[in-house]
């Protein structure tokens, strides 16, 4: 049986040196739903930016029981949808339907059935009919859902989020969380939203300066104050 | 909090409105070389295109003025023609002793109808623009085999340019927010104030080059290989066919015009 996510002592370090990444290791079982937190700089969207290969670092990366090559690169995009922290970087099309399209296109699908993956998967976030819509005229809720859509166009295996609920009024993001909550897919979801993790997800991976600092249940990570606070976090 | 110069489209239920996005796309081309290839002063011509124009508006129920109100964001590219009339030989129009300049003929009717030129060019523009959703273009572009790097460049600036456009307005905004004035105090020099100013641009490019990296990550992410694809949704139909034929003959009847004496 093979891990969704099995990274191995990955190490990054940007072109102006500074090191982002210094020895993760993290397994991720299927169906897992996992949250990333740590400080600002910590590492957390670097770290989600390996799992495509968009970010190329030292160590060893296996997706969906596949390793990290040059060979599988585009076989290992198709099973894991990144989503973008700012979803104008996510949303870079002229139309909803464009955008949610983009990914089935580029996986050489039929028209008829391109169709069909970008009516479901904007029916799964709530946002069938806005097909016509313009990405700058949407709200930033609309955005954010609209870009976990362009990623459940692929049907992918694992949902990697960065700041899912960022910049979202508490509507929004309670609409946000209804919705990970509904996804059957493997997640690991980087955030500053303690109450969100505490409420969603089962597993909590805090990292700190590149390093992988404490990894367990979430109830359990969390009733560790003195630990939270020494990686610059709090207790929901 | 955005501003808004997004969907120049407007949309209506027109004849134009219907037609094969590729239909306008090249009607609008061959408009814009006719207007080119008109030789200086043959006002007839001239004004056989601007009736066009006109027409066209008012077939695609636009109003027939709503170009022409949307034509002055050319002026300003009309300050590049604007020496023509002092530096083209020809007939003295007027002269300026005291000065050394002489306005003449030749540069006068050349200026003219540079600016006319300009005006109808623009307005066939417009109205391209505003009968014909985005997409529809950019994929109209795609499929009449213009370069894609060009046609991504185009969709691309049309996406971001409000954003970045918020950007601006939000550095601008956070500009303002610390520019107090004190009665009795000086302003800052206007060479300190240029300077914000130009650092302010610099770092919109900075951001704009981030962007840029987040954006080309989330695409390659979802299996970007350096072609741009997109999906057809338009056929020719007869009536894009006849569209087509109609259009480009009247185009080149106004431009025989010119031949008129």
């Amino acid at each position: 049986m093979h891990h969704t996510l099995d990274i191995q002592n990955l190490h990054f370090s940007y072109p102006d040196g500074r090191k982002a990444l210094r020895g993760v290791s993290l397994f991720i079982n299927p169906g897992e739903k996992t949250a990333l937190v740590g400080p600002n700089g910590s590492g957390k969207s670097t770290l989600l930016l390996h799992l495509n290969g968009i970010l190329r670092g030292e160590g060893e990366v296996h997706v969906c029981g596949k390793e990290l090559t040059e060979d599988s690169l585009r076989q290992i995009r198709a099973s894991v949808g990144l989503v973008f922290q700012d979803p104008d970087d996510q949303l870079f099309s002229q139309s909803v339907y464009e955008d949610v399209a983009f990914g089935p296109l580029y996986m050489d699908l039929p028209k008829d059935e391109v169709a069909q993956k970008v009516r479901q998967a904007l029916e799964a976030v709530g946002m069938a009919g806005s097909e016509p819509r313009v990405p700058h005229h949407l709200s930033e809720g609309e955005k954010k859902r609209v870009a976990i859509a362009t990623v459940l166009s692929m049907d992918p295996e694992v949902l990697a989020l960065d700041e899912p609920t960022a910049g979202l009024d508490p509507r929004g993001r309670r609409e946000l969380i209804q919705l990970l909550r509904g996804l059957p897919q493997t997640m690991l979801v980087a955030t500053h939203d303690m109450r969100m993790v505490a409420e969603l997800f089962d597993r909590t991976v805090i990292i700190d300066e590149g390093k992988v600092v404490a990894d367990g249940p979430t109830a359990q990570v969390l009733a560790e104050p003195h630990l939270l606070e020494m990686h610059g976090l709090e207790a929901p | 909090m955005h501003i808004d110069l997004t969907d120049q489209y407007r949309h209506s239920e027109s004849l134009i409105h219907h037609l094969d996005p590729r239909v306008k796309v090249v009607v609008t081309l061959i408009f814009i070389l006719a207007v080119g290839l008109i030789r200086d002063g043959s006002w007839i011509a001239f004004g056989a295109l601007f009736l066009g124009i006109l027409g066209y508006a008012a077939a695609s129920r636009l109003g027939m003025f709503y170009a022409v109100r949307r034509s002055i964001i050319a002026i300003p590219f009309l300050l590049a023609a604007a020496p023509l009339p002092f530096i083209i030989s020809g007939p003295a129009l007027i002269s300026f002793p005291a000065l050394n300049l002489t306005i003449t003929e030749t540069g006068t009717i050349r200026f003219v109808s540079i600016m006319i030129r300009t005006f109808i060019a623009v307005q066939a523009g417009i109205l391209l623009s505003a009968t014909t959703p985005f997409p529809g273009l950019v994929w109209g572009m795609c499929s009449l085999r213009i370069p894609r790097p060009l046609v991504a460049v185009i969709a691309f600036m049309y996406r971001y340019i409000f954003v970045l456009a918020d950007e601006a307005i939000r550095l601008m905004r956070a500009r303002a927010a610390r520019s107090p004035e004190i009665p009795g105090k000086g302003k800052p020099s206007f060479i300190w104030r240029g300077r914000v100013t130009g650092s302010m641009v610099g770092s919109l490019f900075l951001r704009s080059l981030d962007r840029s990296e987040r954006v080309y990550g989330a695409m390659a992410s979802r299996g970007y290989d350096g072609e741009m694809r997109t999906y057809s949704t338009f056929h020719m139909r007869g009536s894009d066919w006849v569209s087509l034929i109609v259009f480009s003959l009247l185009i080149l009847g106004s431009l025989s015009l010119m031949f008129l004496r």
